[in-house]
């Protein structure tokens, strides 16, 4: 019965090729742009690291010691605060983060110096967000402590610098010291790039820089300190530094401090070390709002930043609205063909057929007009996103279609289409039989 | 033109109708608010800056070698600078327009003051302003005497009192001390007070996190950088000699240092059009969108108004044989389509209201202005009349003869 539905479908489609055409166009400029934007938000929205990002949490205090009353901490701490917490080691892993843009060559490489941003992280980094390895591992917590002058870079350096060879032993200048590269990145993209987001819930929905590509050069926290010092630049101050660009000890938050933990009581335990911190620094006269302690869940924190664009969104919202003008118009447009066919469904239901068979076939035709109207949709939606990798959005390169977005894709235009089907095919069921037949 | 059997026709036709007056209101509304949106990111690329734009060169380049006198050094680069032809002004600055990255600080208006009134941008280096091209509209700029080396001052809290004036640009000062002049006024930055000795008719902040409000709440200071604190070197030169004065630069630059590395060398008209990107990229994502909306809609109904010819063609045929002329047959349908279009604008206008009332909770847009509500209506309008045309004419065509036929 479905594949003479479906042969029906597909003459009745030949038949007015204007109005098919018209209602294919409709469906499949919907879907396309619809699909371009959603692929976009989902791009933008997800969850950077799927694997571990329950058990990832962001940790903060507000160490400012100046009176007032400020309900949230600072989106960063202070140094002396992060490498308390850090060196009490209390999560199942932590890390510290910094950055800086750093002066690099690599001296055995005949290349022009350049400024790349180096991050300097603890040794729990790599284990902690599953980060991949091409060639070489990351460094021991030894490493950390012992100041060792090694680092790891990440594939594109590698690529830019080596020509993408295994280059684990070799030396890179960053700045005026030599350190060696035990380890090279795999590819790796996290979106956004989760680990460095602060700040970002000022940006009032301009955050498209937060998906732009990781750091090219990790180094041992200490060892960054030391080697780049002079070049840190603070989220902010309550003093002016004593030595710009140097921020150990100054009155100053710029550190971020990311930990793992397992389970919930380890989380609760957690912030209840947190909570104590902040209450014996109080006592030391180093804090003023001990309440001000954080621990907010990897996806909680990207929440509360605010991390989607809001012109990714406002341009979602759009897509959708137009859908559903593209849906109106179809529905407007099956209505016309199904009741112009008045003569012929009254003869098929003269001949036996019921209510129900009328109303699957003109269901069957809709959803075909919304099969061909996904598959044009589709190729729209190739172009769309095409079009957003043409722009100087850092997300650009992301924009791809993957193969759960093609099928919902479909999914979403013959959907689609059998929704705008509906009232014309109760329609065109319910016309009064008699009427039909007379008028042939 | 009748409008009572066009109305009762309408009423046997009631979903159709209904199809089209919605789909007329939904794209009415979303019409109103895109271009409403675009006008806006529009506006915004024309932001004021208060700076000699397309003079203005920014060169950022950071020296590798040990520094031993990174004081020195800056005034050497600044006079080779400025020996280059067509160069009428040099700076050596911390901050530049519409590069995102600005020193902000908080600014009070008494000593005793707990919270601050606002947090205000950071302009600091010899001859910013003369560089930068800014209006003075009040007072003077700094004399040569009152800059302070930025190191000492930073080294030396007490030297941090002796900095004493400041420029403000005149949104600021009609901000802290509304309907007075700026003039003489003091304000007060941690714990050191500052005079205002001259006013500015604008300078915007390198960056707008804290929204287009604040954009114009800057403050200079007499203080010198030198190239162990500050990295961006601001050149002035007539719109034609930017690209010469450029590749000068950077020669200039390398011979002084040659451990050099050059991050940066753009126009400001590069630099703001970066920095307004997105704004053109969502203009011009809003502009297509609009135009996709008004064809799909004018397809809309030329599909219905096609379906309805179709369907009426005895009627048409049996008014004709009555003696319609063919302009009445095309003034029914086009009265039709102009009623329809009318519900349909009636409904979308209380429609684009509701989706402007979200968007002013959720975007921080402000109310849409009433003028596009007419304009809306003349554009749908437009589109209405022109897409029925076509169904319209082919049904004037219909012969009086088809009334005779199998009735």
């Amino acid at each position: 019965m479905f594949a003479y539905y479906l042969d029906l479908a597909f003459r009745s489609l030949k038949r007015n090729k204007v109005l098919t055409a018209l209602m294919v166009i409709a469906i499949a400029v919907g879907i396309g742009a619809s699909m371009t934007t959603l692929t976009v938000m989902r791009l933008l929205s997800g969850d950077p690291i799927p694997a571990r990002s329950a058990h990832l949490f962001y940790a903060q205090i507000d160490p400012d010691p100046t009176p007032g009353d400020r309900k949230e901490p600072y989106d960063v701490i202070d140094y002396q605060s992060a490498v308390d917490l850090w060196s009490a080691h209390r999560a199942d892993r932590q890390t510290l983060i910094i950055e800086s843009p750093v002066r690099m060559r690599a001296p055995d490489v005949n290349l022009p110096a350049t400024m790349p941003t180096m991050a300097s992280i603890t040794a729990d980094f790599f284990s902690m967000f599953d980060v991949p390895f091409q060639y070489g591992n990351g460094w021991t917590a030894e490493d950390d402590t012992k100041r060792a002058q090694v680092a790891v870079i990440s594939a594109d350096l590698n690529q830019k610098l080596f020509g993408g060879a295994n280059s684990v032993g070799r030396t890179l200048r960053l700045r005026d010291t030599d350190v060696r590269i035990i380890g090279v990145l795999k590819p790796w993209r996290p979106s956004p790039l989760f680990y460095m987001v602060a700040g970002a819930h000022y940006a009032n929905g301009d955050t498209a820089d937060l998906y732009s590509k990781t750091e090219d050069v990790f180094t041992p926290f200490f060892t960054g300190l030391e080697l780049n010092d002079g070049n840190f630049s603070q989220y902010t101050c309550w003093h002016l530094p004593d030595h710009p660009g140097h921020l150990r000890n100054s009155p100053c938050v710029w550190v971020r401090l990311w930990v793992q933990l397992g389970d919930s009581s380890k989380v609760a335990a957690y912030k209840q070390f947190l909570d104590g911190y902040a209450a014996q620094q109080k006592v030391l006269g180093r804090v003023a709002r001990p309440q001000n302690t954080r621990l907010r869940s990897l996806m909680q924190w990207l929440d509360y930043e605010g991390v989607v664009p809001s012109d990714v969104r406002l341009q979602t919202w759009l897509a959708f609205a137009f859908l559903a003008i593209c849906l109106f118009n179809t529905i407007g447009l099956l209505l016309a063909k199904f009741l112009r066919r008045g003569g012929e469904i009254g003869v098929r239901r003269a001949l036996g057929a019921t209510r129900g068979a009328v109303f699957a076939q003109c269901l069957v035709e809709a959803g075909m007009v919304g099969l061909i109207g996904g598959l044009v949709g589709w190729l729209l939606a190739l172009a769309g996103l095409w079009l957003v990798r043409q722009q100087s959005v850092p997300y650009a390169d992301l924009a791809h279609l993957d193969a759960s977005m093609f099928l919902l894709t479909f999914v979403l235009a013959i959907a689609a289409s059998l929704l705008a089907g509906v009232l014309p095919a109760l329609r065109a069921s319910r016309l009064p039989l008699g009427l039909q037949l007379k008028t042939l | 033109m009748d409008i009572l059997p066009i109305l009762s026709t309408l009423r046997r036709h009631k979903v159709t109708a209904f199809l089209v007056i919605l789909e007329i209101a939904l794209t009415c509304a979303i019409v109103c608010n895109a271009v409403f949106l675009i006008s806006q990111r529009l506006e915004r690329m024309q932001m004021f800056s208060g700076v000699a734009e397309h003079e203005l060169i920014q060169i950022q380049a950071v020296s590798i070698g040990k520094q031993n006198d990174a004081a020195a050094r800056a005034q050497e680069d600044l006079i080779r600078l400025r020996q280059i032809p067509g160069v009428t002004g040099a700076a050596l600055v911390n901050q530049v327009p519409f590069t995102n990255s600005s020193w902000n600080t908080s600014v009070k208006l008494g000593p005793n003051q707990k919270q601050a009134t606002l947090n205000a941008t950071q302009y600091f280096g010899e001859n910013l302003l003369q560089t930068f091209g800014t209006r003075l509209v009040a007072g003077r700029y700094f004399n040569a005497d009152e800059y302070l080396d930025f190191e000492a001052v930073q080294r030396d809290q007490k030297l941090q009192a002796k900095v004493g004036v400041i420029v403000i640009t005149q949104a600021l000062g009609e901000r802290l001390w509304p309907g007075q002049s700026a003039l003489g006024k003091t304000i007060y930055l941690g714990e050191t007070s500052v005079r205002v000795i001259g006013v500015v008719a604008g300078l915007i902040r390198p960056a707008l996190f804290n929204g287009d409000a604040s954009a114009q709440w800057s403050m200079a200071f007499p203080l010198r950088m030198n190239v162990s604190n500050a990295n961006r070197y601001v050149l002035r030169a007539a719109p034609n000699d930017r690209d010469r004065v450029i590749a000068g630069a950077v020669a200039a630059l390398r011979k002084a240092d040659p451990h050099r590395v050059i991050i940066e060398k753009k126009t400001l008209d590069e630099i703001r059009s970066g920095f307004f990107q997105n704004d053109r990229a969502m203009a011009g994502l809003l502009v297509g969108v609009c135009i996709a909306l008004l064809v799909v809609t004018a397809l809309g109904i030329v599909g219905l108004g096609s379906f309805w010819v179709a369907q009426r063609r005895r009627q048409i045929g049996v008014r004709r044989a009555l003696g319609a002329t063919r302009r009445n047959i095309l003034n029914y349908f086009q009265t039709e389509n102009f009623l329809l279009a009318t519900i349909g604008i009636a409904l979308g206008m209380v429609l684009a209201y509701g989706i402007n009332l979200f968007l002013m909770l959720h975007y921080e847009l402000p109310r849409l202005p009433a003028v596009y509500f007419p304009i809306g209506a003349i554009v749908l309008w437009l589109i209405g009349q022109v897409a029925v045309l076509g169904p319209a004419m082919r049904a004037a065509a219909v012969p009086p003869v088809v009334a005779t036929r199998s009735v």
